[in-house]
């Protein structure tokens, strides 16, 4: 009996520093199987990320609409999806993109954007006319500030470095204020706070955001008097699509990047929470045994 | 005079800012604007002043044979490539008027396909480790700790469709206890009053800092340099 019962507090103290290898390979498998397999799943839109969607879609033909990439490629798993949709829908509103980038990482995945979803998917679409590069600059807030006030002082020319006037679609822009939305993507430093803090409150310009799920949180704050909504992380660039969808069932049949990550995001969650579960369910069994040892040790 | 200059300056800058911000008239209105473009220039030579510690520090690490040394020759050849490649826009089909990130030149290939798929497995990695924290870690020890369980059980399940699938039955007044509207609600009510207290006191903080920074009480960001 005594040996059974020292067996079997070992087996609980083993399990509890199990080898983390072990659990790596389990959230390798619940991350890959639903990717490898194609499994989607619809995400039904949350208030927060259909108002968002809704300023977006009020917007009228021709509004300007500045883009800000404000991530890199460790994030851009998470955020790209939702530039994508949203670059779909300013494209079936008819509006003129601005794009910019408050972070030099964000620069390249401007043009990715562009090869990738604008110029097939909206070949009407001229550069110049209905949709712009503007680069990235260094300035972090400071770059922001400036053109609230100024925007030419910045942007003299574009990522090309063609200048700035030649474009039909830069001659009324002055600065930030003559932009209808202004939309930040990314939750790091500098990003969407910086948007609301030195142009969004300031200028009073309508800003929207998507940022990773765990920036998403720090932001809720600006919603919804500073912020028009908050895409966080992967569900919330599904959501979205799944809004888009919605609306433009067009796009009911093409595969859709944050639809496609739910799958194993959800899937990892319930792994995760399956081993806090059985990582507790062991502590309690071993807290048990050290009393009813300690009773009997008394 | 190596500390009192710095002071001087940081006093008559902090103090003449402040006021413009309250005072939108000339010459105080524009000022605040001027400040943004200055340091929107000094923030470029921060990329230059950058660069070379970066040099600096690696050069000595390799010079001196110190630990993991091949690791810094790595960093410099990286460097040297990618610096090359941008400054001299090497394969840009615009040439050297192109834009330095211009889809097909060497600089944008460095970055779609060397350091976009390093940045990406390292931020992978996290979802290993958290699963991994998680099991070891997370343990409703305390009632705070059993309350913070709760809440995260909540929120990951809330984001998930398995939340509304477990609890999608709660209905006729009961909605509120689905666990996608629970989640919903840590967000809304208990994550934004936290995050909103924290933020104040942020704010108070930096009120504070810079005002002991502004009046020369504050000096470490002179360095430890004392004369």
């Amino acid at each position: 009996m005594s040996n059974g019962h020292t067996e079997q507090k070992s087996l609980v103290e083993r399990l509890q520093s199990i080898d983390r290898r072990i659990i790596f390979v389990f959230i390798g498998l619940a991350v890959v199987i639903p990717l490898l397999f194609g499994a989607t799943l619809k995400e039904e839109t949350t208030p927060i990320v259909q108002a968002f969607f809704d300023t977006v879609d009020e917007l009228p033909e021709g509004s300007r609409v500045l883009l800000s990439f404000d991530y890199g490629p460790t994030t851009a798993p998470e955020i790209q999806p939702m530039v994508d949709a949203i670059v779909r829908q300013c494209g079936e509103r008819k509006c003129k993109m601005y794009m910019m980038a408050v972070w030099a990482t964000g620069h390249n995945l401007t043009w990715e954007t562009i090869e990738k979803i604008l110029k097939p998917e909206f070949p009407e679409y001229e550069y110049g006319i209905d949709y712009i590069n503007l680069g990235y600059k260094a300035g972090n807030q400071g770059l922001i500030r400036v053109i609230l006030v100024d925007f030419k002082m910045m942007y003299s020319t574009d990522a090309n470095n063609t200048a700035i006037d030649d474009f039909p679609m830069m001659k009324n822009i002055r600065n930030l204020k003559n932009f209808d939305l202004i939309i930040s993507f990314g939750g790091g430093f500098p990003g969407i706070k910086e948007w609301v803090l030195y142009a969004g409150d300031p200028g009073k310009i309508p800003i929207g955001g998507g940022c990773t799920a765990v920036s998403a949180p720090l932001l809720y704050p600006y919603y919804p008097n500073q912020l028009i909504g908050i895409l966080g992380g992967a569900k919330g660039a599904a959501e979205y699509e799944n809004a888009l969808i919605q609306a433009y069932p067009k796009y009911k049949d093409r595969k859709m990047a944050g639809m496609s990550l739910m799958m194993s995001q959800a899937v990892a969650h319930v792994v995760i929470m399956f081993f806090i579960l059985f990582g507790n369910v062991l502590y309690f069994i071993q807290r048990s045994r050290d009393r009813a040892r300690a009773t009997g040790a008394e | 005079m190596r500390r009192t200059v710095p002071l001087v300056i940081t006093l008559i800058v902090g103090t003449v800012l402040i006021v413009a911000e309250f005072v939108p008239h000339k010459p105080f209105g524009s000022l605040g604007d001027n400040f943004s473009m200055y340091f929107d220039i000094i923030a470029v030579f921060a990329f230059i002043l950058g660069g070379g510690n970066l040099l600096r520090v690696h050069i000595t690490k390799i010079n001196k044979k110190k630990a993991d040394w091949p690791f810094s020759a790595v960093t410099l050849a990286s460097f040297g490539l990618v610096l090359a490649a941008g400054l001299f826009k090497i394969s840009n089909p615009g040439g050297i008027q192109g834009d330095v990130a211009a889809i097909g030149s060497l600089f944008n290939d460095l970055y779609m396909y060397i350091f976009t798929p390093l940045q990406a497995s390292m931020f992978a990695l996290l979802a290993f480790y958290v699963g991994s924290a998680s099991y070891r870690a997370f343990r409703a020890k305390t009632v705070e700790a059993t309350i913070l369980l709760i809440a995260a059980f909540v929120i990951l399940l809330g984001r998930t469709p398995f939340g509304l699938w477990l609890t999608g039955g709660l209905t006729g007044g009961w909605e509120f206890l689905q666990i996608p509207n629970l989640a919903n609600w840590i967000m809304d009510v208990p994550n934004l009053a936290g995050q909103r207290a924290i933020m104040i006191g942020i704010a108070l903080g930096v009120i504070s800092m810079s005002l002991r920074i502004i009046l020369g009480i504050e000096r470490t960001y002179l360095g430890q340099d004392n004369d």
